[in-house]
This record gives C-alpha cells, structure tokens and sequence, in this order.
C-alpha cells in the first residue's frame, strides 16, 4: 500500500498532461482502494433495494414476456399464417431477431474471455455485467429457431437423439451446425459465468442471512478461499478463456453460413463469417455500455463503473465500427462490381428501392454516428453521450439483419417469385417480448447475484500500480506466485 | 425382385402450350393441394404445385407477355435437399426423384430459402376443403397440416402404382404407362413424360438432337429433371 502512495506523489510532480494521463489510470484501474467490507456493501446493498421503479419495470417486462407466450401459443394453435410471412420471404423477423440476439451474445464472451487473455485489466469490473448479458441474450436467441418452426412441438425431431426408429437430424443441413455451435456456446458460457462467480457467492454467503444464506450457501458449493481453491480456480478460468474464445467465433461464423451456405442471391457470400462476427461485437458491446449505464445509475456501481470504463468501451465500439465498415464494403463492393442481374437488383432496392431509408438509417447509426462522434475523448467519457449511441447501433444493427433476412429473400432469380414482407402484429409483440425477456432475466437477477466481481476489483487492485519510468507513467502488473 | 431405376424426366413443349391452366386444375385434384382464399393468396400464400407464371415486357399500350408452366424441376443436385435438417427432402437415386416427406417436416422453411424456383409451398395453416370437395380427395396422397412444406412430386403415387402393377405382372414398366395428373391433362399435348435411361421413350426421342431444349436457371447446376422446348420468341396473342 505504501509503495504505491510513494509511486502515486512522485506522479504529482510530473507534468500536466502526464498528471492527467497517470489519473486517468489510477481511476480507471481503480487505485483508490476502499476496505474490503465497504466494497462488499457497495455491492450486496443495493441487491435488497427494490424501490417503486423496480416494481413497475418488473411488472411491464414481466407482463410483455407473458404476451410473448401467449402469442406464441395463438401461433402454435393458427399456424404461421398469423404473421406476416409469404412466399418467397419465408424467413423474417424470428430469424432477425434470432441473429441479433445471438449477436448481443458475443460481448460477455469478448469482455471477459478475450479481454482476459490479452491482459486488458481495467475489463475487471464490468465482466460480470457482460457475462450476464451473454447469458440471457443466448437464452432468448435459442428460444427463436422454435418459435419460428412451422411444428414447434416437434422441435425435438432436430437433436441427435437415440430413437426406436433410427431416425437421425442430417448434418448436412447448417442449421445442425447452428444447435450444435449455440447449445455448445449457452452451456460454456454459463459455466464460464458460474465459475467467475463462486468468490463472490461465497463473499454473498458470508455477508447474508436468511434465504439468501440459504442459496448462496448451495451455489457456493462449499468455497472456502484456500490457496488450493484459488490456484485450482485460476487454472480452471485460464482454461475455459482460450477454450471458449474459439468457440465465439465459430458461433457467429457458423449463424452466417445459414445464409452463406445457401444460394440466394445476396446471401451466398464468402465474406460473411468474419463480416457477422465483427457486426455481433459490434452490437453486443453496444449493448454492454447500455446495460452498464443502466446499473451505475440504477444500483450506484459509481465505484466500480467509471467514466474511464465507458471510454474504454466507447473505444471499442468506434473500433468496431470501423471493422464493421470494412467488412460491409467488401459484401457490398464485389457483388456491385459483379452486376449479376440478381444481385444488381437486391442493391438498388437498398439504394433506392422501398428499402433506402432503411438503409441509410443503417449507415447513419452504424458508421456515421460513431465516427463522427466516439474520437472524442469527452463524449467518450459521457455515459449518457454513449448510451444514445449505442441505442443508434442497436437500431442500425438490427436493421443490417432486417436487410439480410426478409428484404433479401424478397428478390431472387425469377422475377414473378419476388416478394414483400410486412411485419405483423404477432411477431411483432414476438419480438417486443424477446427484448422483454432479456430485460426481465436481468432486472431478476441484479437482485441475485453480485453483478460487480469483488474478487476481481480485488485482485486487480492488489496486482496494479503505476510506475513512473523518466517521464511516462506506466501501468504495473505483479503476477503472483503459484 | 430388385426395381429398377428410372430417370423420370418431363418435357414441356413452350411451343404447344397455350397457358390454358388445365394441368393447374388437374394438379389440384390429384394433388389434394387445398385452395387457398383470396384473402390469403394477395398476401402471398397461393398454392399450386403446378402453375403458369407470366413474365411481362414492356408498359402498357406496348406490352407483351410471355409465360412458362412451373413447377418442381425435381433436381438431380437439389440445393433444397441438403439443407434440411430433418431429411424431411431427400433425393431417391434409383427414381432420380426429390422425395417430400410431410409427416417428418417440422417446418424449418429452410428448403424454400435455398430453391432457386421457389416451388416449395408451405402450408400456412391447415388446409380447407370445403363440402363436398372432401368427397374427392385422392387417398393415395396424404392431406398435409399445417406447419410442413409440400411441392410437385411429379405425381409419385402414380409412379409407385404403375411399378407394383408391372412388377406383380412381371414385366417391366413401358412407356406412357405412367403420367403424371398434368400430363394426362394437357389439352395440346405440351407435357410429355417418361423415363430418359430408356432410349426409346418419348422424351428421350423428343430430346435426343432437339435443339430447341433448356433447362430453368441451368447455370445454377441444378441439374433439373424438367426440360422446356422453345424455339423463336412467341408472346400471348401473337
């Protein structure tokens, strides 16, 4: 401790702008270390609190999620022809939303695995949030490939299931690929998720009385702090973040090839695998910055969530951005250059077709916005100045789906064959629902589990310092024996 | 006695056809394939496995109309095949048939994605055959439900039906013996049927050297089993 208020004067005598620089480190690394007991109040408090506006967001969530099922119910017992879809469009918003979802189901895994293994400290405080996010965007994903089945109680007849009559799914079709890669991606990251969480849930033990007690007692399965416990968990984590990184980028890839692999025109592009990965962090840090400016504000997480966190986020989304960009320009570049009478058609249906304004709106949130904005560190830093962002990039990345999905399947080779969709009420409360749901699961379970990682604030803040070397002020990391 | 196999082909003569939409009808009623309201047709749901498309040129007082019987050109390389995930589509080798199998779809609508002549029909809700067209339905065909997908299977049934008859008289099938409800149907004789691995069908005489064939969208590589005949350009009225 002492050491490093030493290190911490000798930066006040540095020049202004390294003054400024070392600050902004020391408060994005959170080297203003508090007692161990307050930060495990600033955490478990604000899980009792359930003020009135808490109350209302359950019950108008809940209530939404509730008409989801029911919608759901009405389609199984009608059919699909209560919505929207035609011939040709035979695949539209269930699918959007199906990718997007899965999308926003990329952060989680991007901020605490990635971020992990490239030794980015300051993710510390924000993977817990992002893995959550992960967890429940992933669920609500999964949901969709069922309800958009014609037979949804047959949805059984898709797993690899032993059965009397030897009847077996055919892995030919990419769709298999797609339930094995997200059955594969839900389950690592629920692990990955519960195994960052047993410190806490054995801080949340020692910290409760009552029912919580009781449950983080059980979930806890019998953590004690040893030496052991820690090494064996330390492996286990280092294990599970380069093993479920590829796993990420085989899920988006292998969600691309749906429409890859097919021969539609504007789908049977080689490019998309890295294109949709890029689009899925692209969006699913956006939604990590919403759903973090939600929690400051609404759990005061002021501590742990700093204006140095959403400027680093706020990086990575202009990034992203740019990423985005690129990969959307050469989707975009080939198939104009080509001219093939199918694909010239699908592009000046986007330029000025019915579908323009979608399109540009799609420009605008995705490149245009974040470019023209997220270089500056100030608006960087401004949480509300990033959250209305990312509501852009939600948007536009949503509409990018919209585009692939329902407006492309629209036209294809035969020309009489062509087709509009227009969204109807049911998969439109569908959809409403979806969000719904992701946002009900995690307003449940804020008031559950840690959503900060103490352990980790912790560990971070006994492993870091700063360092002055001439007149730089570097970060310090010390690596702890084993 | 093993069966032998046959590569089922249908020619349609642009030439012969009129686009008088009887092998439409003749379709629907061999078929069980359900009449869907008017209502739903404007959305975009029709169903009529076999149909006449019409391709227009030109705007009005200078058009010009064009049209083309459609329907399953049963692909030897189906790209609507592999991508079903419950082999609920499959290709028969030894009929070089693309087979649907109703009661195993759970209605992914994947199949209709990837078909390049969007053939497929997906039955949007359960099918409707008001009294007494109940009394005609084919008990050879299953009446789908709703949730699955369904096309043209080049009247199987009937194929089926010829080849137990010939089998239990021990002899082999003969051309002409089978033809699908739009074949037997057509008022001009456009619509002919028959197996190409028997040289002396009539397709494989019609085909052999005729240089008026092509296929739909063969530079897909498709490989379709149907082939149209035309010759000049010809439009509605001239």
């Amino acid at each position: 401790m002492s050491a490093r208020e030493i290190e911490g004067q000798s930066t006040q005598n540095a020049a202004p702008e390294d003054a400024a620089a070392a600050d902004r480190l020391r408060r994005r690394l959170l080297l203003d270390p508090r007692p161990v007991s307050r930060i495990s109040a600033d955490v478990l408090d604000p899980m009792d609190r359930t003020t009135a506006r808490f109350w209302v967001a359950f019950v108008i969530l809940g209530g939404l999620v509730a008409i989801w099922g029911v919608t759901w119910l009405y389609q199984m017992i009608w059919g699909i022809g209560i919505t929207g879809l035609n011939r040709p469009v035979m695949w539209a918003l269930y699918i959007v939303n199906f990718v997007y979802f899965i999308g926003i189901g990329h952060a989680g895994t991007f901020i605490s695995a990635a971020l992990r293994a490239l030794k980015i400290e300051w993710r510390r405080p924000i993977s817990r949030a992002a893995e959550m996010l992960t967890v429940f965007a992933l669920t609500t994903a999964a949901m969709f490939p069922l309800v958009h089945l014609g037979r949804a109680w047959k949805f059984y007849w898709l797993l690899p299931y032993p059965n009397q009559r030897q009847l077996w799914p055919s892995y030919h079709s990419p769709l298999l690929w797609d339930l094995t890669a997200i059955l594969t991606y839900l389950s690592c990251s629920i692990l990955f998720a519960y195994l960052s969480l047993f410190p806490d849930l054995a801080m949340a033990r020692d910290h409760t009385q009552g029912w919580r007690h009781v449950l983080y007692k059980t979930l806890a399965l019998g953590w004690r702090g040893t030496e052991r416990e820690w090494v064996t968990h330390k492996t286990a984590l280092n294990v599970f973040t380069y093993a479920i990184i590829p796993v990420m980028f085989s899920v988006h890839t292998i969600v691309s090839w749906d429409f890859a692999m097919a021969i539609q025109p504007g789908w049977h592009s080689t490019v998309f695998g890295p294109y949709f990965v890029i689009g899925a962090l692209f969006s699913g840090v956006g939604a990590v910055i919403m759903v973090l400016a939600i929690l400051r504000k609404t759990m005061r997480f002021g501590y742990f969530l700093r204006d140095e966190h959403f400027e680093g986020m706020g990086l990575f989304l202009l990034l992203l951005s740019m990423a985005w960009a690129y990969f959307y320009f050469n989707d975009y570049l080939v198939p104009w250059y080509g001219q093939g009478p199918a694909e010239k058609v699908i592009q000046e249906l986007l330029s000025h077709g019915w579908a323009a304004p979608l399109w540009f709106l799609m420009l605008f949130s995705n490149i245009v916005l974040p470019w023209a904005t997220l270089w500056s560190r100030r608006i960087r830093r401004s949480a509300g100045a990033l959250f209305f962002i990312s509501v852009f990039v939600q948007i536009g990345m949503y509409i990018e789906r919209y585009l692939i999905v329902p407006t492309t399947l629209g036209r294809n080779e035969l020309p009489f064959d062509w087709g509009i969709y227009v969204p109807h009420l049911p998969e439109s409360l569908i959809t409403l629902g979806a969000f719904a749901l992701v946002g009900f699961l995690y307003i449940l379970i804020s008031r559950i589990i840690p959503l900060i990682p103490v352990w980790e604030v912790l560990e971070g803040q006994v492993l870091h310092g700063l360092r002055r070397i001439g007149k730089a002020v570097v970060q310090t990391r010390a690596e702890p024996e084993e | 006695m093993a069966l032998a196999e046959h590569k089922w082909t249908m020619v349609v003569d642009l030439d012969k056809c009129t686009g008088c939409g009887a092998c439409v009808v003749a379709c629907h009623a061999e078929n069980n394939v359900p009449i869907v309201s008017e209502e739903q047709t404007v959305r975009g749901r029709a169903m009529h496995w076999m149909r006449i498309e019409r391709y227009w040129e030109g705007s009005f007082p200078e058009i010009k109309a064009r049209f083309i019987p459609l329907m399953c050109q049963q692909c030897e390389r189906a790209p609507c095949e592999p991508v079903c995930p419950v082999y609920a589509t499959l290709h028969s080798e030894r009929e070089h048939l693309n087979l649907q199998v109703y009661n195993r779809c759970v209605g992914t609508r994947y199949c209709q994605n990837n078909d390049p002549y969007k053939v497929r029909f997906f039955n949007f809700f359960d099918p409707i055959f008001d009294e007494p067209l109940t009394q005609q339905l084919n008990p050879d065909v299953t009446v789908r439900s709703a949730g699955v997908m369904e096309k043209c299977t080049f009247c199987v049934q009937r194929i089926r039906r010829a080849e137990e008859r010939a089998r239990l008289e021990k002899r082999p099938l003969t051309d002409g013996e089978v033809a699908p409800a739009c074949v037997q149907t057509c008022p001009p004789g456009a619509l002919v049927f028959g197996d190409l691995n028997d040289e002396a069908s009539a397709v494989s005489q019609l085909l052999s050297g005729n240089a008026r064939q092509f296929k739909l969208l063969e530079h897909l590589g498709t490989e379709p089993s149907v082939v149209y005949l035309k010759g000049g350009t010809s439009y509605v009225g001239t």
